[in-house]
This record gives structure tokens, C-alpha cells and sequence, in this order.
């Protein structure tokens, strides 16, 4: 205390307390805001949901897709952000809860990263997007609920995933290279998301429709994925499971220059 | 040729080490080699300890390296420890304590004298002379033909690459009518369910029959085919010869997944170029344009199998002759 007495009257005293006190106002508001949110938690596409994600689709989309999602385009004739008349609810609930969209910079593709918006907000932005023409809705909880699967199920969620996604996402779901610079990212979603990119295709990717791909079945890749992403990894460094390639890469380069290293200092004359 | 031998004053000019001419250096190595020396005999000690005591199941951790087994890395670790420490205490022996004298090692021809040249030759005509082929040719004669009939059982072995695949390679399962079912889940399919952007793998209707009975996967490497689904109006071309009726069904376009190049099972589809890459060696097709090559080593397009719906309503195969090519890479009688 004596520490503070003495220095009160510091030239620094009085911009320390009003920082201080900025801090605390201010942290104080950060927790009463967000408990506030979180008790806002209601759920169905109403006609204010719409609204609002209309809203918001005006101040964050519309510069690309079009005031009224109709798609947009750069000067020069290319396309800015495609149609979303009719990509429906799942495809925006995918895009903006993976933080593919809004788009950081554009490029070969959009790349995931920490969502912009919060869950609500893209509630209200996918019940706009709905809103405009019918298309596969966000997936219920029941939809991609994988508890029910059992080993054999698993099993041949794996022939599955090796049927239909291992070409592009790796056999491990690490991902892997397509043309011009795009690419088939590793597998970090959510089961809801994975669900969500089945059935909507988003980017380039392929639609697996519940047509096609019945929900049981995928509900068996999702757990395969699951499964693969919770084994045990043991050896440490993966080297992204790609292979002899990306081993040999690291082993040539890391061991050899070891070795390398090693032989140099064999050879110099000591003094 | 002459070789230049080297003397003495080529090298460059012999430096003693601190610890030649410093005695409190040289003491400080020894004490250094006989640390290395030491760690290396604890390592293994410790080597010992860690075989005792660790779990086998326990992991260790490492931040940027992710969980490795605890076992595996400490007992890896001492006993390279051990090791290394090893050669590392032996070459710091070498190189501070050992001798330091350059010395100098004429390189000496390698090619025999003449004397010693003419010696094996004369060898040579004696050891022929003794043997008596010369006089008596029928064993020179009998023991050629049977050398030359040792090599024939390796020839004959070569049977075994057959039989011919005769006109294997030329057909496929697929004929008038034959139904397109989804790879794995072997369910029909009508054209409704396969939205515009869609990617099936389809197989045979009866092939699973077929690979039973012929106890291999020979049938599938051959008819398996790819399904999708595009907007009618981004098609650009497709395999319908003239005059005949279209190969394409309301935008479903049916291709085989062999990869024209050496063979292997496509899948990497994108939607929106509608280009399908090899996973091997990235032959790029263009699905929109007829299955074109657009890019990598194929060298053909690839074949489309002409579809349409049956009474039913399912999607099947339109024409007897399947494909009407043979799919897969190139061979023989086909370059």
C-alpha cells in the first residue's frame, strides 16, 4: 500500500487510473453482453429470423452475391459470388459456421477459419437464404447422430468413405491436391458440417444426395471419420498420414542433414 | 598415362593442436573423451532402467511432435545416446589426442605387367590343349546343346504368364438393359435421385455374383463405372455417334472410372470445371466435353457408356456392346 501512497502523485498516477477503469467498465460490459446472448436462444425460422438475416446478408454478402442473392460480378465479367437462390439452408449454415464465407481474399478456393458470425446469425442468414427458394435445410441432430453405429456399421462406413471420399480427402481424411491451385481440404468439420457438405457440394466438391448416399449410410462415414480422427497416433510426428512421400521428404532432409552435419564435423581439422 | 606422385610439400603447412604444445589442453581432452565415454555407459544404464520401468502403454507428449509412446522414445533415446556417444567420444580421441602427422600414400597402378599378362594367357592355352576338345569335337558338341537345352525350362516357364486374355479385355459386363447400381450399397437408380452436381460410382447390376464365382475382382476393374449429373446446357460434347440416339440422359453422363493411362480407379471429381483427375499420375478429363484429356499422360478420352432408363423407370445400360470400346489403359494390340 505504502507503494501506491508514495507514487500518487506521479505524472503516470492519473493515466493508470483512468485505464484501470476504462478496463473494468469495459470487461464488466464483455461478461453482462455475453451472458445476455447466451440466454437468447430460441429457435424456428420465423419471419423476424428472416429478416434480420436479410439484414445481415445486405451488410456482409450482398457486395458479391447480389442485393437479392441473385450472384454477382466484377467488372470485368467474372463471376464475384455465385447465385444463392436455391443453395438453401445447409450450404450457408456449412459456408459461413466453417468461416469459408465471408470470403477472406479471393483465390483458387475459400479456406476454412474461425466462423465471423455467431451461431444465431447464421440461423438468421441461412432462414433468409431458405426464404428465397426451397433447398436442403440444415441437417437436424437426429440426422448425423452416429451413436446408434455399430462396429460393423463402421466397417462399412469405411468401405464407403473409401468409395466415395478417400479419392479427393485421403484415405485418412487429410486432404489432398486437385487442379489449378484448388484442393480437397483435411477433414476438421464437425459432423454436422461434414453432413451439411454431402449433401449441398460446396465448392468443388461433388453432391452426395440422400438419394444416393442414404442418410444411414452417411451417418457410417461420419462415424468412420470420427473414428479415424480419435485413433491413437503414437508415433508422434503424422508427416499429414500422406504416405511414403511426405516420410521420405522429412527423412531425407531432417536425417540426412544430420548425418551430413555429423561427417563435417568428423572431417574439420582441429586446432 | 603417368600419375604425378605427390611429396610432401604439396601439403599445406603442418599446424600442431593446442593440445600438442599444451599439456593442460591435452589433459582437458582426455577428461573430455573420458566424459563421453562415461555418458554413453550411463545412457545404457539408464536404457536399462527405462526397459524396467516404463509402462507400455504410457505416452509421453511432445509439444510440435504430438503423443509418442513413452517406451519406444526413451529406450530409442538412451540407446542412441549410447551409441553416439560412443563414436563421438572415439572420434574427439582421434582428433585431438591421436598422432597428427600428414602422411603421404603413393596410389599404385592397377594394371597387371605384362609378364604376369602373358603368364595367364599361356594358362589358358595349356588348360584348352589338355582338355582335348580339339581332338574330340562330340563333346564340345553334346556339351553346347546341353547348355542350350538348360535354358529352355526357363522359357517354357514363361507359359505361366497366360493363357491369352482373348477378347477379355475388349468386353465388360455391360449390356442392353444391364442396370446401373450405387457401388456398396448395390441400390438401383432412377434418374430423379441424382441431383445436378451429383457423383456416383456405379457398378454392374450381378457383379457381385460374377466376382464370386470367378473368386477375383477382374469384372470390377473393368466395369466400373462413374455417374454424374450436370446442368444439360454446360455440356459441350458428348460420345453419341452420329445418328445415333443420344448417350446422354437428361444430363446424367455415365463414364468408366479406369483411368485410360495405366489403369487406375478415377474419383477425384470437381463439380464446377466438371474436370475428373487420376489420383496416380493426374490425367485430368474434361466430363463437360466428351471425356477428353485436358491434361497428363492419358492418352485416350474416356469411354462413355451410353445409358437411358429401363420400363421401371431405373437408369440402365443402352447398348448391347456396353461401352463398344475396350475401357482401362492401353495394351498390346491397342497402342
Amino acid at each position: 500500500m505504502t507503494f501506491l501512497l508514495a507514487r500518487r502523485r506521479s505524472p503516470w498516477a492519473s493515466a493508470i487510473v483512468v485505464l484501470l477503469a476504462l478496463l473494468a467498465v469495459g470487461g464488466i460490459y464483455a461478461l453482462a453482453s455475453g451472458s445476455m446472448k447466451a440466454q437468447a436462444t430460441t429457435k424456428s425460422a420465423s419471419t423476424t429470423e428472416i429478416a434480420k438475416g436479410r439484414q445481415l446478408f445486405l451488410e456482409g454478402c450482398s457486395s458479391c452475391h447480389g442485393f437479392h442473392a441473385e450472384g454477382g460480378y466484377q467488372p470485368d465479367g467474372s463471376v464475384a459470388g455465385p447465385p444463392l437462390i436455391g443453395v438453401g439452408p445447409a450450404a450457408v449454415d456449412f459456408q459461413v459456421g466453417t468461416g469459408r464465407m465471408p470470403l477472406a481474399h479471393p483465390g483458387a478456393q475459400a479456406v476454412r477459419k474461425e466462423p465471423t458470425y455467431s451461431d444465431e446469425e447464421i440461423a438468421d442468414l441461412s432462414a433468409y437464404i431458405g426464404s428465397l427458394a426451397p433447398g436442403p435445410a440444415v441437417p437436424g441432430p437426429e440426422a448425423y447422430d452416429t451413436s446408434g453405429v455399430t462396429p460393423e456399421e463402421l466397417a462399412l462406413g469405411g468401405e464407403l468413405f473409401r468409395a466415395n471420399c478417400a479419392s479427393c480427402h485421403n484415405f485418412a481424411g487429410k486432404g489432398g491436391a486437385l487442379s489449378d491451385g484448388k484442393n480437397a481440404p483435411a477433414i476438421e468439420a464437425t459432423p454436422r458440417q461434414m453432413y451439411e457438405a454431402m449433401i449441398t457440394g460446396p465448392q468443388n466438391m461433388p453432391v452426395f444426395p440422400d438419394t444416393t448416399l442414404r442418410t444411414e449410410d452417411k451417418q457410417k462415414i461420419i462415424a468412420y471419420v470420427e473414428a479415424i480422427k480419435a485413433e491413437p497416433n503414437n508415433g508422434g510426428i503424422d508427416t499429414g498420414r500422406l504416405g511414403p512421400v511426405t516420410e521420405c521428404l522429412l527423412f531425407w532432409t531432417l536425417g540426412l542433414g544430420l548425418l551430413i552435419s555429423v561427417a563435417v564435423w568428423i572431417g574439420v581439422k582441429v586446432r | 598415362m603417368t600419375i604425378q606422385p605427390h611429396t610432401p610439400n604439396d601439403l599445406p603447412v603442418h599446424r600442431p593442436r593446442r593440445s600438442d604444445t599444451d599439456p593442460r589442453a591435452a589433459k582437458r581432452a582426455e577428461r573430455q573423451v573420458a566424459l563421453l565415454f562415461l555418458g554413453s555407459g550411463l545412457a545404457s544404464a539408464a536404457f536399462i532402467v527405462f526397459y524396467v520401468a516404463t509402462p507400455l502403454d504410457d505416452t509421453i507428449d511432445i509439444p510440435g511432435f504430438g503423443a509418442v509412446n513413452a517406451s519406444n522414445l526413451l529406450l530409442g533415446v538412451t540407446m542412441g545416446f549410447a551409441l553416439f556417444m560412443i563414436g563421438a567420444a572415439a572420434i574427439h580421441w582421434a582428433k585431438k589426442l591421436m598422432p597428427d602427422v600428414e602422411i603421404v600414400h603413393q596410389r599404385s597402378l592397377h594394371a597387371s605387367d605384362d609378364e604376369a599378362k602373358s603368364a595367364l594367357l599361356e594358362e589358358y592355352r595349356r588348360g584348352v590343349d589338355e582338355s582335348g576338345v580339339k581332338r574330340r569335337p562330340l563333346i564340345l558338341g553334346s556339351m553346347v546343346a546341353a547348355l542350350g537345352l538348360a535354358g529352355l525350362p526357363a522359357i517354357v516357364l514363361l507359359r505361366d504368364l497366360g493363357p491369352l486374355p482373348g477378347t477379355a479385355l475388349k468386353q465388360t459386363m455391360w449390356a442392353k438393359g444391364t442396370p446401373i447400381l450405387i457401388a456398396e450399397t448395390m441400390q438401383k437408380i432412377r434418374p430423379a435421385d441424382l441431383e445436378v452436381g451429383t457423383l456416383v460410382s456405379g457398378v454392374p447390376e450381378g457383379i457381385d455374383l460374377v466376382m464370386e464365382e470367378a473368386g477375383d475382382t477382374n469384372e470390377l476393374a473393368k466395369s466400373a463405372v462413374l455417374l454424374i449429373r450436370m446442368d444439360p446446357g454446360e455440356i459441350v460434347a458428348d460420345q453419341t455417334p452420329a445418328g445415333s440416339a443420344s448417350w446422354t440422359y437428361q444430363g446424367i453422363m455415365c463414364y468408366s472410372k479406369i483411368c485410360t493411362h495405366v489403369g487406375c480407379p478415377l474419383g477425384l471429381y470437381e463439380q464446377h470445371t466438371h474436370h475428373m483427375l487420376c489420383p496416380c499420375h493426374q490425367s485430368t478429363f474434361d466430363l463437360s466435353d466428351a471425356g477428353n484429356v485436358v491434361f497428363g499422360p492419358a492418352a485416350r478420352s474416356l469411354p462413355q457408356l451410353a445409358i437411358t432408363v429401363d420400363d421401371d423407370g431405373y437408369l440402365v445400360a443402352a447398348n448391347e456392346d456396353g461401352f463398344g470400346q475396350p475401357v482401362g489403359p492401353s495394351y498390346w494390340e491397342r497402342p
